[in-house]
Parts: structure tokens; sequence; C-alpha cells
């Protein structure tokens, strides 16, 4: 049942983050560490909207979006621990995955640069005459990047087949919206090129799925890109690092009291009786064994020889 | 006697290789109506039309990432910079997205993508306008750099570079865009890229030189020449990877190193070359080595002044005969 693939790639996604913050914390993975629990229905509605052949983009916070694509968590585990097993053979960490079988393209660690660079994979679509689109994600902080205009002009201009799509966490790290952007309604930002935008809660799986497929039909249909911003929220720091004072405890544990993506989708299945509480506790034993196999395998996996060192440079 | 330009010798190796490959397409301001700001894209919208010769906005870190994230998915672009001084803006789609991300994707991600323009100073056109970015991008793991001299190298080294599976920075100089060569019977022979070339042979001392300075190198031989000193010149072509080989086996001849660069010295190309020779044959040296450089300023405005700051012949004829201790 389709529903019950949504709900497990969100949990899946939210139990993985939540061990890599452990991990983290015992000294297992290292560097920079972007989570993405709370912002699980955003890649799940949209990737669960797309062609085969629709490619995706995204910045350093992109491990939902490589699990969402079809990626083993062993893969993506291995990778944050540095193993050669790991996506990237354990040469990118964290900020750096990707999977091309699945179309993912990364993993990149400048703020805006998805932007330009996701426009580029839709200028590819569109030369060679196919009909993929290119979902570009990047967060509320790159809108103030002047590479992202520059993305939008080119795209607008030109009519490239490229979803746009900011999530909107509320904060560039630990400067809140209203600290950071001229306007509240960042979905305006695109208006000026000619780019429609439109709003979508990101917390709610089933809206992202009803507006993100109408955002991205209109850009199959050679209208131009579209710009989605997908409200939603990061429930740990910007990173690992983060003693997160720049707002409330009050204030995160609303959202994940009454707007946790899991949790209204979970209601939602039970409401519509897609599934009982048994099947959830099911698919929730499912996950937490996938998870503890993830970790084995990454942990059991060797750390990369040291011949890897120099392989990869050029090809 | 055929004569080719090196705007022109640079143009025919774009358009034979997008008549060989519809995914090359080149892309930059002004470079398909206007021809290029400096002509080097004549007729390429005419032949190929304009889904492959874009005319871009003024957007160079737009459009670096924008040509980067196509060659990502499998296109092969030609970015023109209409000069390098520009490319500043798109220093970070060229070293952070181009150079980086085949390593750090483990070797999924392939980025076939060459960024070309002139580099270095013009004449005249200040500070801003006037720069060789040569030792700044062959810094870089990741990226090919090639600054040939000839019509002829410019044309190989160029398709070379198209051809190349890997980033490839390609530094022309505006200077040498109407310079002839002459076209003899091997001037479509291949090129390959990190192989220098010695223009002159000679066995007192070693100058090395790319691009415009090349010129300088070798008529500062023919001084040399005059006086009794005999100096090879070797044109490097390639500055990553460099061909330190042919460097080294020339100076086990002449014992003795001048390097050339229109660029600035401190922590220069030459400064590099110098580093190599002291590391690998450093029993060879019977002599410092001396680096020809742009003097460590801006570049003036003022003629008298650019001239100054600028190699002249007249340098590098004196740092051979300071070498060969002959001041």
């Amino acid at each position: 049942m389709q529903e019950l693939k949504y709900y497990k790639e969100m949990l899946l996604i939210r139990r993985f983050e939540e061990k890599a913050g452990q991990l983290y914390g015992m000294g297992l993975i290292a560097g920079f560490c972007h989570l993405y629990i709370g912002q699980e229905a955003v890649v799940v509605g949209m990737h669960n909207i797309l062609q085969k052949n629709d490619y995706s983009i995204t910045t350093y916070r992109d491990h939902g979006h490589i699990l969402v694509a079809g990626s083993d968590p062993k893969v993506v585990m291995a990778e944050l621990m540095g193993r050669a097993t790991g996506c990237s053979k354990g040469k990118g960490g964290s900020m750096h995955m990707f999977d091309l079988k699945n179309r993912f393209y990364g993993g990149h660690g400048i703020v805006g640069a998805s932007a330009a660079l996701g426009t580029g994979m839709a200028f590819a679509a569109k030369y060679k005459e196919d009909d993929a689109v290119a979902l570009t994600y990047f967060g509320d902080g790159a809108l103030n990047q002047g590479q992202v205009y520059e993305a939008f002009n080119m795209a607008a201009l030109w009519k490239l087949p490229v979803v746009y799509i900011v999530e909107n966490n509320g904060y560039s790290m630990g400067t809140s919206i209203a600290r950071h952007c001229s306007i509240k309604d960042l979905y305006k930002r695109g208006e000026s090129f000619g780019i429609p935008g439109i709003q979508i809660d990101g917390m709610n799986l089933l809206e992202v799925m009803q507006k993100g497929k109408e955002a991205v039909d209109y850009v199959r249909q050679g209208n131009g890109p579209i710009f989605i911003e997908m409200q939603t929220y990061r429930y740990r720091g910007h990173s690992m690092s983060d003693p997160g004072n720049y707002r409330s405890k009050e204030e995160v544990a609303n959202m994940r009291e009454h707007h946790d993506p899991i949790n209204l989708y979970r209601e939602y299945l039970l409401k519509n009786k897609f599934c009982t509480e048994e099947d959830l506790k099911t698919i929730d034993k499912e996950i937490k064994q996938i998870i503890e196999e993830t970790v084995e395998f990454a942990q059991n996996s060797p750390e990369p020889d040291p011949d890897e060192l120099y392989t990869e440079v050029y090809i | 006697m055929k004569m080719i330009t090196v705007r022109e010798a640079l143009r025919d190796a774009m358009a034979e290789e997008m008549r060989n490959d519809p995914n090359v397409f080149v892309m930059g301001e002004e470079v398909a109506e206007y021809h290029g700001a400096y002509k080097v894209t004549q007729g390429l919208l005419e032949e190929f039309g304009a889904k492959r010769v874009i005319d871009t906005p003024i957007t160079e870190h737009g459009f670096a990432g924008l040509a980067v994230g196509a060659g990502f998915v499998g296109l092969k672009p030609i970015v023109e910079f209409m000069t390098f001084n520009f490319a500043l803006q798109a220093m970070d789609h060229i070293i952070n997205s181009a150079a980086k991300t085949y390593y750090m994707s483990g070797g999924q991600v392939q980025c076939p993508i060459v960024f070309r323009g002139p580099n270095g100073s013009a004449s005249r056109v200040g500070a801003q306008h006037s720069q060789c970015f040569a030792a700044w991008y062959s810094h870089i793991p990741g990226l090919k750099v090639i600054s040939p001299y000839s019509a002829k190298d410019c044309k190989a080294l160029l398709k070379a570079a198209i051809l190349d599976p890997n980033p490839v920075i390609f530094l022309e100089h505006e200077l040498m865009y109407g310079r002839q060569f002459e076209v003899d019977d091997n001037f479509d022979e291949e090129v390959e890229i990190g192989k220098a070339k010695i223009l002159h042979e000679g066995s007192d001392v070693t100058i090395t030189a790319f691009s415009f300075q090349v010129g300088n190198a070798l008529a500062a031989a023919e001084v040399l020449k005059s006086q009794g000193i005999s100096a090879e010149v070797i044109d490097l072509r390639t500055l990553r990877p460099l061909d330190s080989d042919t460097i080294i086996e020339s100076i086990k001849k002449t014992n003795r190193l001048v390097t050339v660069e229109g660029g600035w010295g401190f922590a220069g190309v030459g400064a590099t070359i110098a580093a190599i020779v002291v590391e690998q044959a450093f029993d060879y040296l019977d002599a410092e080595i001396i680096r020809v450089y742009q003097k460590d300023v801006p570049l003036p405005y003022a003629a008298n002044l650019e001239k100054l700051a600028l190699p002249q012949i007249d340098d590098i004829v004196e740092a051979c005969k300071k070498v060969c201790f002959r001041l």
C-alpha cells in the first residue's frame, strides 16, 4: 500500500537521523552533521510524485534526500562513519552524499550552490529534449545568496524545467527569518523574475504531495520554473554543535507535539483505516531492525584503503 | 604560405568538436549574436544555432554553476568568460563544484567542462581588468590548467580540453588573439595535455614561460644569442599537470633556470617550478633560480608604469645574464 510506504519512508529517515545523532555523540561520526528530523514530509512527499528520469539535488542537509531517493541506508550510514563502503567511499561525509543510479546529485556544502547546479541539470534536460524536471532544494538561508537570483533569472528566461524548493525551517543556522529576510513570505521571492510561487505546509505530507504534484506537472508541461516554499521545522540544531539559544524550548516542543509530520500522517492513516495500531507497531519494529543492521554494517566496514587518498581526483 | 590567427584557431577547435559531439555547447556573455567580445566565437551561432551557442546575461556565478550542473548530467559545456577577471565571481563553482565533486562523490559525478577566455594583462585597461590567474587555478587538485602560446597549440589543446572528462581551465591572452602563425603540414596533429615543448634549444640557461610571455622569452633568447648565451626556451603549455620532466631534463643540460610569468611572483607559477627544481634537481643547479614576474602591485594604467610593472624582454635577458654570471 502506497500510504504505508510513505509512512515507512518518513519513519526510516526519523530513526536514521536519531541514530546518527547518537553515533555522533559517541564519536563515530565527525565533522558537520545536519539532521533532517522534523522535515521528513518534504522529501518523502516530493520524491513520491517524481518520474524515474527526474533529477534532484540539495544542500548539506542531505541524509533524508538520499534515503528517499532509494539508497540503501547502510551505505549512507557507512558514509557518515567515513567507511570504504559508503556511498561516496568515505570521501564525502555527511554533506556530500550522491546516488547517481537514483539520479540524486548531492550533497553540496556551499549555501546557494544547489540552486545554480540544479538549474543546470534542468538546462541539460531541456537540451536533451527529455521530459525530466530537476527538483532543486535549498534552505531559507540560501535565499539571501546572489546566485539563487542569477539562477532564477536564467531559468525563467529560458523556461527551464526546474522546481525550486526552499525548505523554510525558520532559521538560517541561528538567525530567524525575521532577522535575515526582508519579507516574510519567501515564496514571493521569485515573483520579480516571473516565477510563480506557492506556499505548502511542509509538515503535512498530503498537502506536499497534492500541491507538489501540481507544481511538478506545471513545470513538466514546459511552463518554466516554479518556486515552492515548504514551511517546515527542524527539531535539532543547525548542525551538531548548536546549543539552540536562538529559540525557546516551548517553540520546539509545540512543533513536535502539534505539527509533527509523522504523527500527523499516522493519525490520518488510522482515522481512514489504512492500517491498525498493530500494523504500525510492526512497521516500527521493521524500521528498528533496519537501523540496527545499518549500524552494524557501517561499524563493521573498513576505513578506506590509504591508496584511495589519491584516486578520483582526475578521471 | 597559409597563416592563421590564434582567434581563428580557437574558433576552429570549438567548431570541430561541436560537429563531432552534439552534447558540446558554448555559453557566455556575447558569444552568440555579438560573436564574442573578442570575436573568438565568430560564425558559431550561424553554424550551430541558438540552442548550442548561448548568450547569457552578465551573471558569471550563475552561469558557471548552471554549466557545471549541466556537465554533471552529461553535457559538455564550454564556458567563455569575457575575461578571467570576471571569473572571480564564479570561483566558488569552479573550485567547489567543478573541481571537487568527482572526488567527494567517490567517483560518481563527472564534470567535463571547459572554462575559457582571455587571462592576464591586456593593454592599458587598469588593475581590475589585468590579472593573471594561472597560479590561482593551478593550485587546485581536480582542475587541469592550460595556457598555450601558438595557434597550433591553442587549437590542439582546446580540442583536447573539450574531449577531456575533467574540468579544464583554458587561459588565453587578449594580445595573442590577432597574432598570426604559419599553418604547416603538422598543424592539425594532436597535442597531449600535460606536455611542455622546447621552442628554442640552448645549452646555457633554461627559460620557462607560458602564453603571451613565451613571445618575450623567444625574443630574449635571440638577444642572448647575439651576446653569446645559448638559451633554451620551454613553452609550458599546460600548468597543471606540470611537465616537470621536460624542465628538469633541460636543467640537467643548462644547469640554470629563469622562470617567466605574466602574474605576480609571490606564490606564483615560477615559485612552484623553483621549488620542484630544488626538490628534484638541486645538484644540477649551478646558480640561483631567478623568477621574472609582474611587479608586486595592482597593474597601473599609465603607459610607462604599466610597462615597468610587466615582464619585458630586457628583464628576461638580464635575469639570464645574471644566472650565467655575465652581469
